[in-house]
């Protein structure tokens, strides 16, 4: 069956229309949800797409994350939803608290925009159960607040858990451990920085990113 | 002598701050009605060796004019 | 006041007595030489702007063209003084008014192209370490600009040129160049129709921000505006921007808006007149209703305050509460501050009080000049210095120095600042010769470029011109699309100077030409006069901003050698034509010599032959042939694609004329062997074979691909002092 797809917009959300292409062109049925609205019944899955929300004032995520919407996508993934935070997507969910840990500057103090190899180091997620660990994707990156931060203790806490999804094959941007994506202690909330929406159809961008929402739309959500 | 120094630099008054005006607009949702003019700048924290308190405030006057502030759209106060 | 004597008298004529303050301030802006091209209408108006394409020409926001069924919107606009005051902003909010000017016609903007010149950066020892040093600066500050802002917008970047020359350390050239997209029926003039009509103010509070902007900054030259400038720098705020395309779109979408006028040069009253001028209405504006940033607000200050993302939108008054749901939805400031009339006059109010009172259309309508023009004497004086009698010692040396002059180096370490695949329609990215989009609803792609060559025009500007046209012509066709019209930003010196006026008109009169032969139609334009500093003029830069439709199913080649054993191609023939050149520049420190023949309708011929080639699928690769002359084409072909080639040297030439001459008309290709008879009847030379890990250019160089591959990628951002990656 389709599946039916929330992708939701903040105002500064940029990545929004993105997602939804890449959705359809892998057969799924993505609606956009505004953030005002709070009512995620009938949705099999949740992107949070990137962009700037609030023009990244503040600090990137920072007043996205008290929207009305991310009091039901916490319900969403309280109840194993999958959700998946694209570039500020990942800061979103961070400051929601969805996930732990914070994006910091860029190493280099530029925005980059090119394509990066990352690493599958799981395939234990519903974001990654149709690749094979080690794999390699080709997947862009497009940030300037790329920069994985957390604590020693959660990150031994993330490498103990195999909650490290994706690492960076040459770290772009200085990121913790060369972390590019993590998950929830639920598995089913996934942030990355690179965006695999752009790595989907084949004429704009190769389709290594695929794998992400394909393994998301198939078995059975939760 | 050593002296630390932090710098505030703002926005100066005429020039828009577009970031301080969004989290203004922001407040109300998360529940702080009564705040207003917000204005966003940084503190910057160093020490300087100088003579004297006069001079180190001159180095610091020229690190600001020429570096750490820019004159052209903001303002610095520096404490010592 | 930038107003003259004459000017003030006519101005009592049309109101019948003495203006006001507000009212001076108002005819003041108005007709600056940036706002009412009084200098340059009279000979923009001789320039070709019909065509098969075009649907919205001259005169409007932005040009509009047919593209299968959809229109695309284009305009090409210039902020050089705000980007030299502070880079950063200037190059942010420069952005921000050629995307407002794409959406007040009704169209989404979906890329940006970003051609950009400055004076030479500290590696060249070109000028005074300090002077250099503030170069690298305004590079660093602009190219930072350009990225934080049009990033946010979610708008990709998708092109553009960063170029170098002395004269621009004074004075840098930062354009921009939008392109959107929109129904056919979407498609409107930003008039205020029907008296009655509620006038709405959209976007960011209004504040002091550039009052006199237009009129002093880019309306004088430099050293006149700078010192008490500064404090009208206006901060750039993308967020708010962002909002203003969604809820201007969501606002036309939904048929609530009759006219939507962005606010930009001149602010509010440009916005307020031109919108009535152009439906032969009036409108009474009530300044109270204005929201606005900063206390005691006098009326010329509400009135012309450039105070960016603020946009104008007149609408129905019983569609006022539907289009005021959609602003909040965006949480956008927006608030009625008057009402079409029919009386044609501009009436201002403040506290009841009228403060202007003015015929609508008579602001728009400012003084015409014929200004005298003289060709300048040291043109011939340098158009017959040599440049070809000293050819350089290393050949392969010469050629590592060239591949790493910041002109020709490759500029990845700009573009991969800038977002350029949002959207999700860059089928062709930047650092080739030009983009490649897809279009929403259509089944043919964009190609786009932008193009100058100002040592060109700076030797001799009618022939210069030409060039800059047949230049992005050539850009487009070498990914196989047709080219089928043009936008231009005109960057000159100060239009009082004979010899600037005379390069001026020399160059319009150029580019109308090359226009008419091409097929390319000019949409629309922006003048941007007074570059200069001190007694220096820019050299003239006339910036085209070319499209091309890409048929559906014609794939573009890439410009790298892509396959082992392919022959490789010269289409075109090689003169002894180094005058103005790459070469001249970097190797001989000299802007001086003949520039390169141009024949218009050999253009045309072959790139008939490159485009049928390309759509035949008989070309493995595809490159033009242009700064720095078949040598640098060589080892960006090699570059691109990680592979050698093996090339025999044409004899009718000294090899440095052969290699680094700017012929024109020429491009670089490689194929199949048994594919070069279905080239078809074209001059052509084989040069020899795509092969090894070497360039070898037998007798005169060789080079490995990975040291050419480390001088070319690298250069730049060593000489913008970092280490590379």
């Amino acid at each position: 069956m389709t599946k039916r797809v929330a992708v939701i917009v903040f105002p500064g959300s940029n990545c929004e229309q993105d997602a939804v292409l890449a959705l359809r062109y892998l057969g799924a049925d993505p609606h956009y949800v505004f953030h005002r609205d709070t009512n995620l019944a009938g949705f099999d899955a949740v992107v949070v797409p990137g962009g700037f929300s609030y023009g990244d004032y503040l600090r990137t995520g920072a007043i996205a994350a008290f929207s009305p919407v991310m009091e039901s996508i916490r319900d969403f993934a309280v109840t194993g939803g999958p959700v998946v935070g694209i570039c500020n997507g990942f800061q979103i969910l961070c400051e929601a608290g969805l996930l732990p840990g914070a994006l910091r500057r860029n190493a280099g103090l530029k925005f980059r925009c090119l394509p990066v190899d990352i690493r599958v180091e799981t395939n234990e997620t519903p974001f990654t159960r149709m690749s094979v660990q080690g794999d390699v994707l080709e997947v862009p990156i497009n940030h300037f607040e790329g920069n994985y931060y957390c604590d020693k203790g959660t990150l031994q806490q993330l490498e103990d858990e195999d909650r490290i999804v994706f690492r960076y094959v040459n770290n772009p941007n200085g990121a913790l451990a060369d972390i590019a994506g993590i998950v929830s202690a639920g598995r089913n909330v996934l942030g990355m920085m690179p965006h695999p929406e752009r790595a989907v159809d084949p004429a704009v961008g190769g389709t290594d990113g695929q794998v992400i929402f394909s393994s998301m739309l198939a078995g059975s959500l939760a | 002598m050593k002296f630390h120094a932090s710098i505030d630099v703002m926005p100066r008054t005429e020039i828009s701050d577009p970031q301080g005006q969004t989290i203004e607009r922001a407040l109300p949702g998360i529940g702080f009605e009564s705040v207003e003019e917000v204005r966003v700048g940084k503190r910057i924290t160093l020490t300087v060796t100088a003579e004297d308190e006069q001079e180190a405030r001159n180095i610091l006057n020229g690190a600001c004019e020429r570096f750490l502030a820019n004159p052209v759209i903001e303002d610095y106060e520096i404490h010592l | 006041m930038t107003l003259t004597a004459d000017e003030f008298e006519r101005i009592k004529v049309i109101l019948g007595r003495e203006p006001n303050e507000a009212e001076l301030a108002m005819y003041s802006v108005m007709w600056s030489e940036h706002c009412s091209y009084k200098s340059s209408r009279i000979h923009l108006k001789n320039l070709p702007s019909h065509g098969p394409h075009v649907l919205v020409g001259p005169g409007e926001g932005a040009g509009v063209i047919r593209v299968d069924d959809i229109a695309v919107a284009i305009r090409l606009e210039s902020h050089n003084h705000p980007s030299f005051v502070e880079p950063v902003q200037g190059a942010a909010t420069g952005i921000g008014g050629v995307v407002r000017d794409v959406l007040s016609m009704g169209a989404r903007p979906i890329a940006l192209l970003d051609p950009l010149r400055f004076g030479p950066l500290p590696t060249e020892g070109r000028v005074e370490p300090e002077v250099a040093e503030r170069n690298r600066f305004l590079v660093e500050g602009v190219v930072s600009g350009i990225s934080s802002y049009g990033n946010c917008l979610g708008i990709p970047t998708v092109g553009g040129e960063v170029t170098f020359e002395d004269c621009y350390s004074g004075n840098p050239l930062v354009n921009v160049m939008c392109i959107g997209v929109a129904s056919i029926d979407a498609i409107r003039s930003a008039t205020a129709e029907g008296p009655g009509n509620k006038v709405l103010l959209l976007g960011s509070k209004t504040g002091r921000d550039g009052i006199g902007g237009v009129s002093v900054l880019a309306s004088a030259t430099f050293d006149e505006a700078a010192a008490d400038k500064r404090p009208s720098v206006q901060v750039g705020d993308p967020f708010t921007e962002k909002l203003l395309i969604e809820a201007c779109l969501e606002m036309m979408q939904a048929g609530l808006a009759v006219g939507v006028q962005d606010l930009g040069g001149a602010g509010l009253c440009c916005a307020t007149s031109e919108t009535a001028a152009k439906a032969s209405t009036g409108m009474n504006i009530d300044l109270d209703q204005v929201p606005r940033r900063e206390p005691n607000m006098q009326p010329f200050e509400l009135l012309t305050s450039e105070s960016q993302e603020r946009m104008l939108v007149i609408v129905a008054p019983a569609n006022v509460g539907a289009a005021l749901a959609i602003c909040e939805k965006w949480e956008l400031n927006a608030s009625v501050i008057g009402e079409v009339t029919d009386t044609g006059q501009l009436v201002v109010t403040q506290n009841g009080m009228v403060v202007a009172d003015v015929p609508a259309a008579s602001l728009g309508d400012g003084p015409l000049y014929d200004r005298p023009a003289t060709k300048p004497a040291w043109i011939d004086v340098l158009q017959d210095e040599d440049v070809t009698s000293h050819p350089p010692t290393e050949m392969g040396k010469a050629l590592l120095e060239l591949i790493s002059s910041p002109n020709i180096a490759s500029k990845h370490w700009v573009w991969e600042q800038y977002d350029h695949q949002v959207m999700l329609g860059t089928v062709v990215k930047p650092g080739v010769d030009a983009a490649v989009l897809r279009l929403p609803g259509a089944k043919s792609r964009l190609a786009v470029t932008t193009d100058a060559n100002a040592r060109f025009c700076f030797l001799d500007p009618y022939l210069g011109a030409k060039h800059c046209v047949a230049e992005a012509y050539r850009n487009i066709s070498a990914l196989g699309a047709t080219p089928v019209a043009i936008t231009n930003c005109l960057n000159f010196g100060s239009p009082e100077r004979e010899e600037v006026m005379w390069q001026f008109i020399e160059a319009v009169k150029a580019i109308g030409e090359a226009c008419l032969v091409l097929g390319t139609p000019v949409t629309g334009g922006n003048v941007s006069f007074y570059n200069e500093t001190g007694t220096t003029a820019i050299y003239p830069t006339p910036v085209i901003g070319m499209v091309g439709v890409l048929a559906e199913g014609i794939e573009p080649r890439p410009m790298g050698f892509m396959n082992e054993g392919d022959v490789v191609v010269c289409i075109g023939h090689t003169e002894a034509e180094l005058g103005g050149s790459e070469y001249a520049r970097t190797l001989l420190g000299k802007v001086a010599g003949r520039i390169p023949a141009l024949d218009l309708g050999l253009e045309v011929a072959r790139a008939d032959v490159v485009r049928a080639a390309i759509a035949k699928g008989i070309l493995s690769s595809c490159h033009d042939i242009s700064e720095g002359g078949l040598a640098v084409a060589l080892v960006e072909a090699c570059v691109f694609a990680g592979k050698g080639a093996t090339i025999h040297p044409e004899n009718h030439l000294a090899a440095h004329e052969w290699l680094f001459s700017e012929t024109a008309s020429r491009y670089l290709v490689s194929l199949k062997e048994k594919d070069l008879d279905a080239l078809g009847e074209v001059e052509m030379t084989v040069l020899g074979k795509v092969e090894g890990d070497t360039l070898v250019i037998e007798g005169i160089l060789e080079v490995t691909v990975d040291e050419l591959a480390g001088c070319y990628r690298d250069a730049f951002a060593k000489a913008m002092g970092y280490h590379a990656r």
